[in-house]
């Protein structure tokens, strides 16, 4: 019996020293730390309710069951696209700022295939419409990724000239184009939508479509990418090590454009997801960076720029802002909410200082584990 | 016995590893005393403790008799100790005499005063026969006099424990018999000297006694005049070291590679060649070397070769087919292998497991590969068996991270692969360097029995023992051209010493 628990013991020993636990822990400790410093801003802004706000906050994505939880799906899917895009090009050494730009481009021309492409079937559009979405995306990576390669440009400053580039095209473009609804100053909607996959039936009433389901598949086959085939072998190699990469035959060069393209491509689709989902979300002509870009790199930060860790992580980030709707019962007004929310997600980035953390403590055990059979052998 | 340093039962651990276990280091005033050991035998760590980088777990330090607890560096200072680093700290665009007063000047009201340590220096010159001029910049004077202002440094701040971290890897022969004279008058004028080193022969030379470490352990401290070079090279490595590479005469076939009028600029605008009209052919069965003193071409011409850089001018013929142009890819795949010379910046990804730099030539071949997925089977059975075929150690084996393990052990994964690829020439660009005697004596044996097998080495190296030992035929590069061409068993290291530095010149054709 002893030697089962023992046996045990050993087993659960190794997994929590497994990088992939320490990574986990890491990023839930720091997910507590930033509750408690949201907590804190909570009482600041209204001592009164603080508990109350902070339960709604944790359990908003259930309040109303599955239509909340649905609801939750629906709000990840474009951050965790955004968040794989970020994270894709962290891990092959660059630094995607500008999935703010890549999205609202994505968006743009997603809605225009969809409303205007007449000539497709309205049943296979949306496929058309997404495969735009992710073509603009790339197109407006490829551009600082050619510049980083080629110019060795750095790809922050040009990504962020892009994001301001293509908002300001946007704007222009709609009033220009047949999806301007010039009434509200916004776009039109969608003739073709994303399909609801029967998924309205397990979260009834909700926002959800199969766009969770292509964010899914996203986070698959950016995994399978990344650590399973010659090519991400080849962009993490170059990454990690340009000179190494070059030194063993790899084009560089082309690594880094493929990198920025297909990071690109994953905000472009984002962009499409949200606008095609059928929830009546527009494009309004205004001169504003959509945030979805932005969250991405949080929820890249929070997942340790790892697929599942990124799914994770949006999905969470969502749920929080599933529960900060159910918060305004309590007076909370929406810009407290968010900074509420932007500060947990602010204190999330420090799970890389907790991974470092658990590190250094689990090592100070095996010291003194060491050091104790040293002194029992004495 | 009156000891300045004692160093007494100096334990160091760190996770995973003990660096220093119970060492003891007992150094005489005014006598060389030689550290010897191999990469990782805890030289460095031992020598890091008494400067103050880190401190023992157990163990006692005294200097002067007086026990002592250095902190940082600068109770190092304080202590008298000081210590010329291997790559020199100095400030390339200061002249000679503000590097030396650097961080211990004389001001007043704030205005440095430079007068009166132009002076000490110049009479601290004079004592110690430390030639150097002090108005000279650091940038224009030779490694060997700045080898000098290091040690003018030491000396100016009236340091009488002096720590030589490998003095030697950086000088020609003509400079290491300056140093080891430098060496000598210093210990008679009561400096006690530390020498940190794993050439056996310099030991011979100059040292008193030798302190021999082995894997953190402290083996043996010995009289260097009753101890051969053969004795203390197996205190060392703990068993019998070659150390003449053992090789029949070379058989060499026809030439495998024919580089001519090779012309290089690093810019376009660069005023000068890095390489100047290099012409000469490597053939089967033979290693030729081409012997120089660091940044005179070698490395450009490593990377014109293996296709890194682009050439300006001449011709590069690997097997009677032009590659003059060819990818770096297709290099390789025609036959180079490249063992380059700074494994951190090209030869490896350091954050890639050992298994995954096992593969970085030859991932995408169908060895490896199945419609572009890696195939994780075959990579690690690869690794288990170069692992074991060529003691690559680690600590978790094939997924080990490669930025954990020892430099001997990287540098063996990177020639286990190279060779592996049955390259028709392999350019070996410095193999050994920073390795210790067993992992070089290894390595020297891979590097011959690829001759042996008919294939054609191209040997960078700035180790004239090195040149001497291994190769058949040697070209002598100064400034980016070819100034000489020898037969090791014709010529001896003076002589070469000569060319390297840029005092005699042939025609070679």
């Amino acid at each position: 019996m002893q030697k089962k628990t023992s046996n045990l013991h050993a087993k659960f020993n190794a997994f929590v020293s497994t990088e992939g636990f320490k990574s986990f822990a890491s990023s839930i400790m720091a997910i507590i730390f930033g509750l408690a410093v949201g907590f804190v801003m909570l009482i600041f802004a209204n001592s009164k309710y603080a508990f109350d706000g902070l339960i709604a906050l944790l359990t908003g994505g259930f309040a109303d069951g599955m239509k909340s939880l649905g609801n939750v799906f629906y709000l990840a899917t474009p951050i965790i696209m955004t968040g794989l895009s970020v994270g894709f090009a962290f891990k092959t050494g660059l630094f995607n700022i500008g999935g703010s730009g890549q999205y609202l481009v994505g968006a743009f021309v997603g809605i225009y295939i969809s409303a205007t492409w007449t000539f497709i079937p309205s049943s296979v559009l949306w496929i058309v419409a997404l495969a735009g979405s992710a073509l603009a995306g790339a197109l407006w990576a490829f551009v600082p990724g050619l510049l980083k390669a080629t110019r060795n440009v750095n790809e922050v400053i040009t990504a962020i000239m892009m994001n301001y580039i293509g908002v300001y095209l946007v704007n222009h473009l709609i009033p220009l184009s047949p999806i301007y609804d010039s009434t509200r100053n916004q776009t039109v909607p969608p003739r073709s939508y994303i399909p609801r996959a029967g998924l309205d039936l397990i979260f009834p009433d909700s926002s959800i479509s199969a766009s969770i389901l292509i964010a899914i598949a996203c986070v698959v086959i950016v995994y399978i990418v990344l650590n399973k085939t010659t090519f991400g072998y080849e962009l993490k190699a170059c990454g990690y090590n340009q000179n190494a990469g070059k030194y063993a035959g790899i084009n560089e060069k082309k690594c880094i454009i493929l990198s920025m393209v297909i990071a690109g491509a994953l905000s472009g689709l984002a962009g499409g997801l949200a606008h095609l989902a059928n929830t009546g979300k527009y494009i309004s002509v205004v001169d504003v960076l959509p945030q979805d870009g932005f969250d991405g790199i949080a929820v890249a930060l929070l997942g340790l720029s790892n697929p599942g860790g990124i799914f994770l992580a949006g999905t969470f980030i969502a749920y929080l802002r599933q529960g900060g709707f159910f918060m305004q019962r309590y007076g909370y007004v929406t810009e407290v909410i968010n900074i509420i929310i932007a500060t947990i997600i602010y204190c999330s980035a420090f799970s890389a200082a907790f991974k470092n953390i658990l590190t250094k403590i689990k090592s100070k055990k095996n010291n003194k584990e060491q050091k104790k059979v040293a002194g029992e052998e004495k | 016995m009156d000891y300045i340093i004692e160093m007494l039962n100096i334990t160091k651990t760190f996770p995973g590893i003990i660096a220093n276990d119970s060492v003891n280091l007992l150094v005489k005033k005014g006598e060389i005393h030689a550290l010897l050991g191999e990469n990782g035998a805890g030289k460095s760590t031992l020598m890091s403790i008494l400067f103050g980088m880190y401190q023992p777990d157990k163990g006692e330090i005294k200097i002067n008799g007086q026990p002592v607890k250095i902190k940082d560096p600068n109770d190092a200072n304080r202590l008298g100790i000081g210590m010329v680093h291997q790559h020199f700290k100095l400030v390339g665009n200061f002249s000679v005499l503000e590097n030396i007063v650097l961080g211990a000047e004389d001001t007043k009201m704030g205005v440095l005063q430079l007068k009166e340590a132009r002076e000490k220096v110049m009479e601290l010159s004079t004592q110690y026969r430390l030639m150097v001029d002090p108005d000279s910049k650091i940038d224009d004077i030779t490694v060997g006099m700045q080898q000098r202002v290091e040690i003018l440094k030491m000396i100016y701040r009236d340091n009488d424990i002096l720590i030589f971290d490998e003095p030697t890897a950086v000088l020609t022969p003509q400079e290491i018999e300056e140093l080891i004279k430098i060496m000598r008058k210093l210990a008679q004028e009561g400096k006690s000297i530390i020498f940190i080193t794993h050439k056996l022969n310099e030991i011979k030379q100059v040292a008193d006694r030798c302190t021999i470490l082995r894997k953190g352990k402290y083996i043996d401290t010995v009289d260097v005049s009753k101890t051969t070079a053969e004795e203390m090279s197996e205190m060392m490595v703990g068993r019998k070291v070659q150390l003449q590479v053992s090789k029949e005469d070379a058989n060499p076939g026809e030439a495998v590679l024919s580089v001519k009028d090779l012309c290089l600029k690093t810019n376009k605008n660069a005023q000068k060649n890095k390489l100047n009209n290099v012409t000469f052919d490597v053939k089967k069965g033979e290693i030729l070397c081409i012997a120089g003193i660091d940044g005179n071409g070698q490395t450009e011409l490593a990377y014109a070769l293996s296709g890194i850089m682009p050439i300006s001018s001449g011709t590069v013929t690997l097997n009677g087919e032009d590659i003059s142009k060819a990818s770096i890819r297709s290099r390789s795949v025609k036959g180079i292998s490249h063992i380059p010379q700074d494994r951190h910046k090209d030869g490896l990804v350091l954050e890639y497991s050992l298994e995954e730099n096992l593969i970085l030539q030859e991932y995408f071949t169908p060895k490896f590969q199945k419609k572009g997925l890696l195939q994780f089977d075959k990579i690690r059975e690869n690794a288990t068996k170069l692992i074991e075929q060529f003691d690559i150690r680690s600590g978790q084996g094939p997924i080990t991270t490669v930025r954990s393990m020892s430099g001997g052990n990287q540098q063996k994964a990177i020639i286990a692969r190279e060779i592996t690829k049955d390259p028709d020439l392999l350019i070996a660009v410095q193999p050994t360097r920073g390795l210790d005697v067993g992992a070089i004596e290894y390595i020297h044996s891979k590097i011959v029995e690829q001759r042996d097998n008919g294939k054609a080495v191209l040997l960078i190296s700035l180790e004239l023992d090195e040149v001497m030992n291994l190769s058949d035929r040697i070209l002598v590069i100064y400034e980016g051209e070819i100034v000489g061409e020898f037969d090791p068993k014709q010529v001896d290291v003076k002589e070469l010493g000569l060319y390297m530095a840029g005092s005699k010149k042939m025609e070679v054709k």
